[in-house]
């Protein structure tokens, strides 16, 4: 294996050997994809349709529940997410489970969590992936059959230089 | 990929640029921070906690490797080494250092692969590996706090201002040298990203972009290819010699590893 | 085999609220992510996790591909006796991971 540097870089690169190598190398090394994002395909449609497919017509209300995701993040690949739900956690009054939803990955679905009366709080903490900016939300189903359900919009950054074309 | 081209390859380089290049202005020493201080909260939190911090799986697979008994000789590290806590504290914040026998810089891993192949008698370990990452990171962990500690070896001083040099280079299709982002530019953003000073206090490190462990070899690759230069093959003395000028520029910053990066 | 890193107190008084951090290596491939040709790498991800204390389930978590790599998991659960809190990994192959760990209750 040979590995020399070549010449050029001592010399201020001139623009015309400059378009000549980004054409020589562009297949290679992918210089042509400026912007590039993870596959997306979902839509705030299928997320909705999907919400529906999980918890059936019953009317969904705000409150309760809070969705805890940073607004902006360095890098969509490991977002802290928290989701917790106002409930005593008795026999009586307990969250049954909590559904998670995103908008534009390729689905719709984050994660379910479920609870009982032995949690003793209703609350999970853990790490997602975004493909891109958008909206997740977050529904609690309780014990007494209701529906609650936060939002939160996240902004997502993709890093700057990329290891290898996508 | 034999050794003995890699040498020849890398001291044709180092001839080549002999004499020094401009040098961009240098970071004051007061001004210096780890990339830690560049990345959100929540990303700190993410490493702070070593109940949640994803590198912590590798360090727990080498803290069990360093009790394996490993090849032909049937040796583990701990039967030279004993307590990692104790012997390797401080270790990784003096390397690369000089190996004798090679006549010649290594990293802390080609250093753990020199121990593997010459006392425990067993294949090296491939770059990157698992196996190879996790133990270095173990290495590594035992010198969290301790202040990065060059080594005044002499033998190292033209490495390293090869490294010096390497890392002023303008380079690549952009054109563009280490230090017109890291030395010049680290208070500003590239796209959306914080451009840190670029000290290795964290490696081997999670980087959220990998989704997992890699070495500071891998992200001077990343960085090359972002530069639209020619990357090295792992391994290369090229990575070295950079890494032992960046573990100088970093002196005295402790050492953070296993870090998360974005 | 995976490494997992698992948090849990080792005592705790009679009907203390814990918390139990679960960590576990493991890629979560999302079936998305298109290879040098632009082929998706298969799908390969861990789609359950149960947590067991004595043996009766106190979390369950159904996990899609957009749970990050190495997923991370935070809960609660009320100490309620002194035992053991089995934490067991299900992937899309059917394959468990399994962690144990002992809790004294007071």
């Amino acid at each position: 294996m040979e590995r020399t540097r070549p010449k050029t870089h001592l010399l201020r690169a001139t623009r015309r050997e400059f378009l000549r190598a980004v054409g020589r190398v562009a297949g290679g090394i992918g210089l042509i994809s400026v912007v590039t994002v993870r596959p997306t395909s979902a839509t705030p449609d299928t997320m909705n349709k999907a919400i529906r497919g999980v918890i059936g017509e019953a009317p969904v209300r705000t409150g309760k529940i809070t969705l805890d995701v940073p607004a902006l993040v360095e890098n969509g690949n490991a977002i802290p997410l928290s989701v917790s739900v106002d409930s005593p956690m008795t026999e009586a009054a307990y969250v049954r489970r909590v559904h998670v939803f995103n908008e534009k990955n390729p689905q719709p679905y984050v994660a379910t969590f479920h609870f009982s009366p032995r949690s003793g709080r209703a609350k999970v903490s853990t790490r997602i992936r975004l493909a891109d900016s958008q909206k997740l939300v977050a529904i609690a189903e309780l014990s007494d059959g209701s529906f609650w359900s936060d939002s939160v919009d996240v902004v997502v950054t993709l890093a700057a230089c990329l290891e290898e074309p996508r | 990929m034999s050794v003995a081209a890699d040498r020849l390859v890398a001291g044709g380089f180092f001839l080549l640029f002999a004499f020094s290049v401009a040098l961009a202005a240098e970071i004051p020493r007061g001004e210096r921070r780890s990339g830690y201080a560049f990345m959100g909260r929540e990303t700190q939190a993410m490493q702070d906690d070593r109940t949640t911090n994803p590198g912590m799986l590798w360090v727990l697979e080498g803290e069990a490797m360093w009790d394996r008994k490993e090849g032909a000789a049937k040796r583990s590290c701990a039967q030279c080494h004993g307590n990692a806590a104790k012997s390797m504290k401080g270790v990784a914040a003096r390397y690369p250092a000089f190996d004798a026998k090679l006549h010649w810089p290594v990293d802390l891993a080609q250093r753990i692969n020199i121990c593997r192949t010459a006392r425990q008698r067993a294949s090296p370990l491939a770059y990157e590996s698992k196996e190879l990452l996790a133990l270095t990171a173990y290495v590594a962990a035992q010198s969290q706090g301790s202040k990065i500690a060059p080594p005044s070896d002499k033998r190292l001083t033209p490495f390293r201002s090869a490294g010096r040099d390497f890392f002023n280079l303008r380079q690549g299709q952009l054109n563009l040298s280490c230090a017109q982002c890291h030395d010049d530019n680290w208070r500003g953003r590239l796209a959306g990203s914080a451009i840190t000073q670029a000290h290795p206090t964290g490696y081997p490190l999670y980087r959220l972009e990998w989704q997992t462990m890699g070495s500071l070899q891998r992200r001077m690759r990343n960085c090359l290819i972002g530069m639209r230069a020619e990357p090295f093959e792992y391994g290369a003395p090229n990575y070295v010699a950079l890494e032992l000028y960046m573990m100088w520029r970093a002196r005295g910053l402790p050492m953070d590893s296993p870090a998360v990066r974005p | 085999m995976a490494r997992a890193l698992v948090n849990v107190p080792t005592r705790a008084k009679r009907g203390q609220v814990i918390e139990i951090k679960a960590l576990i290596s493991h890629p979560m491939e999302t079936g998305y992510r298109p290879d040098i040709n632009g082929k998706p790498y298969p799908r390969d991800i861990i789609n359950k996790f149960i947590c067991t204390y004595n043996s009766t389930e106190v979390f369950r978590a159904d996990l899609h591909p957009a749970i990050s790599a190495n997923p991370f998991l935070s809960f609660f659960t009320v100490a309620t006796e002194s035992g053991t809190l089995t934490l067991t990994w299900t992937d899309d192959g059917g394959q468990l991971y399994v962690e144990k760990a002992n809790i004294i209750v007071e």
